[in-house]
């Protein structure tokens, strides 16, 4: 019997495809984000918020992760320059998407007419977490009737975000959600993320998420 | 359920360097898990013996060490460890943290024949 000192990350393999598909991103200056929430948290509703308000500015892609059925790319399709479905049912991951299926997805997508890419993960707030993309920012959204414990009881996927959205504001006065104390359970994990609060159904805070993607994209472009 | 793509991974590293070290059998393979990493021992061992199969891994004793979630305090940089879901520095009773350890999955070393 002999004993072999291995010590190599489980997650080498999926770091590295993720390592590519950014690099593929980068070549066609596409700007890519991860989005991720518990099911009906409003990913897809934000998705096509965004849309409504940048596309006169940007040629929007949108990759849609679910475990079954295309309902959410159907939602998109009309309003996107260009949509790709991925069911993870019969994957190895089902519960998120893993970056092999996002660079399977990317072959798809024609790079070059594409300046922000939307990747709507697979609803969860545990599986998604462990799992990089090859995205430059990764955006978690919480909504109000989920309850402000989160963060609390899911804290890899907030301590890791780049932005936080709020989203389901205007059911407020429905609900027992203390804004201020989600905020600073994720600050303290997490000092610089940018936490956001908005409405996909009235459209309120979309302005403010939406310039937080303008000024993300142009700094990525200038590489800082 | 992601463990399988996981196990996949993990049989893959023991396999290729069982295959470098001219070994016959596995007949060990220690892995680190992360207390906050969110995958299941008990998931990967389930998958494990049907990706194994067939293979010199079959049969293999898969052992896990969790490794404890560790912080280091942002206030005044004391690392440690906390039981509970509080998270607060034993030191000056900081609640700004940064998770310092605690998320780890990697195959540390194996046993061959």
């Amino acid at each position: 019997m002999k004993k072999i000192e291995i010590v190599q990350n489980i997650l080498e393999a999926n770091e590295s495809i993720a390592s590519q598909n950014q690099r593929l991103l980068d070549e066609y200056k596409v700007f890519a984000i991860n989005i991720m929430s518990s099911p009906g948290a409003g990913k897809t509703s934000l998705i096509l918020q965004t849309i409504a308000r940048l596309k006169d500015k940007l040629r929007i892609g949108v990759v849609e992760g679910d475990f079954a059925s295309t309902i959410d790319a159907d939602k998109v399709k009309d309003e996107a320059a260009a949509v790709v479905q991925i069911t993870t049912r019969n994957m190895s991951e089902q519960c998120a998407l893993i970056a092999n299926m996002v660079s399977h997805a990317l072959k798809c997508l024609p790079l070059g007419d594409i300046d922000l890419l939307l990747i709507e993960n697979v609803g969860n707030l545990l599986c998604p977490a462990e799992f990089v993309l090859g995205e430059h920012r990764r955006v978690v959204i919480s909504s109000l009737p989920e309850g402000d414990d989160k963060p609390i009881k899911y804290p890899i996927i907030f301590a890791d975000a780049d932005a936080v959205v709020i989203n389901k504001l205007d059911f407020l006065p429905y609900v027992d959600f203390d804004i201020a104390a989600f905020e600073k359970a994720i600050k303290r994990l997490n000092p610089e993320v940018k936490i956001l609060q908005v409405s996909c159904k009235t459209g309120a805070g979309i302005e403010n998420w939406c310039s937080w993607l303008l000024d993300e994209l142009k700094a990525n472009r200038t590489g800082k | 359920m992601h463990e399988l793509g996981v196990t996949e991974s993990i049989v893959k590293i023991a396999l290729d360097k069982a295959k470098e070290a001219q070994a016959s059998r596995i007949v060990k393979i220690n892995i680190v898990v992360g207390e906050l990493s969110g995958f299941v021992p008990d998931c990967i061992e389930f998958y494990f013996d049907f990706v194994s199969k067939d293979s010199i891994a079959e049969g293999a004793k898969l052992h896990f060490e969790l490794a404890p979630a560790e912080f280091r305090c942002r206030t005044c940089s004391t690392i440690f460890h906390s039981h509970d879901s509080t998270w607060t520095c034993p030191e000056c009773q900081s609640q700004s943290v940064e998770i310092t350890g605690g998320r780890e999955l990697y195959v540390e070393n194996m046993e061959v024949e």
